[in-house]
């Protein structure tokens, strides 16, 4: 097990109160697994995926605990996970391409990173760098570069270049394809394939809203709703036989090339996801469900209904009992 | 019965840096959008899709050619025409959070119409109307009336923003990446509004980077690329059997759930200094020939369409309509005419331009 997360809980402090994004998650990446975090907005997939790297100042570690690869992962300290950044954990945080610092060369912020973090030997990560940067397919001179030099996708490559210079085992993509073209998505998610290929990364999480991506380049899939997981499976079942309605609902949103409303009529998910202010007890999914029923007035459990096919639903639990 | 025509419009944006060369956004563009009729745009970052929305709302004067709506030139508008072409050609855009002013309540939207609109209009009449316009993009007036914009959700607004467009006499709707800020669970519901919408007689120009929802919507569709039409037809030509490499490679490139890329490893020493690579690892090839891998071939793709295109120099000559392959470049530009590739007919509705 390259990562294992036990029932981890964090908050956000507000003035009325702690506002529970992440509640009660548990779930494990096995070495080399790419796993896709999907949600709509507001799910608490960012705050999860960030809070295995970062936890700022509005953000507290409510319960639960982190390990990686043996080792405990302490998150809610910032003096200890300081040297653990960049090289065991990493982000290539949302919005990356507005990460870099505008006045500072691509190599000469390289270089500032690398002493920040106190690396012995910079003239080989360097040299490294320059190899990585062949490797996909960018010219070395990008080092000599600003940041508004470079096109969205090209910044986007540079910045998970940064963030897996030292060979992390666990990094972060939060929304790393989402506001680029077509042509560049497809370059950043085989960048990402190849990197793990090569072990320059063990295992990676890689938070989307996009699901067709992740059909694209994950192992497994993890769908969370309202800060709760609703369903984790591999690729091939969240795609082809979900048993979440949440999932299922997902997935049927979704327009294939090919598909036009003349011939398919596709649909959405009516309402609204519950504020986490003050979440309703129970199953969360329950008012925009189409199947629920009275037992929905109590939480369900996130538990393995097949082999490796875990599921947040009271109705998919019963008929998985009733065989 | 109601055509706005965009007859060989072509927009140079003048480079402030690069010793002043300039950047044709848009190069001769022309096509005719009808009644009930949903046109998709697609294109990259940096194609001109968004310009020529711009164009089509008069928010940016074109360098030449011209758009004309029911026989007359937009650019010839008095105020008085100019206001009068608003109550029938609008726009929707596609960060909602940004149309709206966060101090007062998202329906003031509608008050704004109202002012310039209908003043006559008792406000028992006007309320009638909103509840109607509000109905017809199922929102539920109880839920949207008198809140801010941040009480609403992304879906909300933009829905508040199409029911504003329909409390005009709205004929044609620019509607410029209007979804891509959404989630996935409301998407549809916007989608299938502009589809209801378009069978009660609007023609929409749906102006999107993502070919599945412009394929889901569609009527017609248009591909741009550097500011020119590449390709343009039904959509079920278009898509079903693409002609141009261009359209072949943005549809090879789309992520779809139940088909994979195809991705080939780069071998040890894959790629050279320059990003190419020996043909013996081709998996495709792009139109001039060399043999790439998948990566390698997005970043030469990437090359092709997302380096800024630039004319140098040619500021004198565009007075009139340009003539003739005019082309020279920069150092990083990628040479380009203001002349666009030539459109031949494929078959029966259906255009392909040369490999330019």
């Amino acid at each position: 097990m390259s990562v294992s997360v036990e029932n981890l809980s964090v908050a956000y402090r507000s003035r009325r109160g702690d506002v529970t994004a992440v509640d009660n998650v548990s779930f494990a990446l096995a070495d080399g697994e790419i796993m896709g975090l999907a949600g709509e907005s507001g799910s608490g997939k960012s705050t999860l995926g960030n809070a295995l790297i970062y936890l700022d100042a509005r953000m507290r570690q409510t319960g639960g605990k982190v390990t990686l690869d043996g080792r405990e992962l302490p998150i809610a300290d910032p003096k200890s996970m300081r040297p653990r950044r960049m090289t065991e954990v990493s982000l290539v945080p949302q919005y990356a391409m507005s990460a870099l610092p505008p006045t500072r060369k691509i190599g000469k912020l390289t270089g500032d990173l690398l002493t920040s973090h106190r690396v012995p030997n910079q003239a080989e990560v360097l040299t490294e760098m320059r190899r990585r940067i062949e490797l996909i397919g960018l010219r070395e001179d990008v080092l000599g570069k600003y940041p508004f030099e470079l096109s969205g996708g090209m910044r986007q490559r540079v910045t998970i270049i940064l963030s897996t210079l030292l060979n992390p085992s666990l990094l972060v993509a939060d929304e790393v394809t989402s506001a680029l073209d077509v042509s560049t998505q497809r370059a950043v998610g085989e960048m990402l394939l190849e990197f793990r290929d090569r072990g320059y990364v063990k295992s990676v999480i890689a938070i989307t809203h996009d699901l067709s991506i992740l059909a694209q380049i994950a192992d497994s899939i993890t769908i969370m709703y309202a800060g709760r997981l609703a369903e984790k499976a591999s690729t091939s079942t969240i795609v082809g036989n979900p048993l979440h309605p949440y999932t299922q609902a997902l997935i049927a949103s979704l327009p294939a090339v090919g598909v036009r409303y003349d011939q398919t009529m596709l649909t959405g998910i009516p309402g609204r996801p519950p504020s986490l202010a003050n979440p309703p007890a129970g199953c969360r999914f329950r008012d925009r469900c189409p199947f629920a029923f009275d037992k929905c007035q109590q939480t369900p459990p996130f538990e393995e209904v097949k082999p490796g096919h875990y599921v947040a639903c009271w109705k998919v639990s019963q008929e998985e009992q009733a065989g | 019965m109601s055509t706005l025509k965009v007859d060989q419009v072509s927009k140079l944006y003048r480079a402030a840096s690069r010793g002043g060369g300039l950047t044709p956004a848009l190069r001769q563009v022309s096509f005719e959008l009808r009644q009930g009729e949903v046109i998709s745009l697609i294109g990259e970052s940096g194609s001109g899709k968004t310009t020529l929305g711009k164009v089509i709302l008069r928010l940016v004067r074109p360098t030449s050619g011209t758009v004309t709506f029911d026989g007359a030139d937009i650019a010839e508008y008095s105020p008085g025409g100019l206001r009068d072409y608003y109550r029938h050609v609008q726009g929707v855009f596609q960060d909602p959070f940004s149309s709206y002013n966060p101090i007062y309540r998202a329906d003031r939207v509608f008050e704004m119409v109202r002012e310039v609109y209908f003043r006559g209009v008792p406000r028992k009449e006007w309320n009638g109307k909103i509840e109607a316009a509000l109905d017809a993009v199922a929102l539920n007036p109880g839920d949207v009336l008198g809140k801010y914009p941040h009480q609403l959700s992304g879906g909300q607004q933009q829905r508040l923003l199409i029911a504003r467009a329909l409390l005009l006499d709205v004929k044609v709707l620019v509607a410029d990446e209007i979804i891509s800020m959404l989630d996935a669970s409301t998407r549809v519901d916007v989608l299938n509004l502009l589809v209801k919408l378009k069978r009660a007689g609007l023609a929409v120009l749906f102006i999107t980077h993502d070919l599945s929802l412009g394929n889901y919507v569609s009527d017609r569709t248009v591909i741009l690329r550097h500011g020119a039409i590449v390709e343009m037809g039904e959509t079920e030509k278009v898509f079903g059997n693409p002609q141009h490499d261009y359209t072949k490679m943005l549809l090879s490139a789309v992520p779809e759930l139940h088909k994979k890329w195809q991705h080939t490893p780069l071998g040890p020493v894959a790629v050279s200094g320059n990003g190419r690579v020996a043909a013996a690892d081709t998996i495709e090839s792009i139109p001039n020939g060399r043999g790439v891998t998948a990566l390698a071939h997005a970043s030469l793709v990437e090359q092709l369409t997302h380096e800024r295109p630039v004319v140098k120099r040619e500021r004198r000559v565009f007075s009139g309509v340009f003539h003739g392959p005019r082309a020279a470049s920069g150092s990083s530009a990628v040479a380009l005419s203001l002349e666009p590739p030539a459109l031949r007919e494929f078959e029966p509705g259906h255009l392909v331009a040369e490999t330019e």
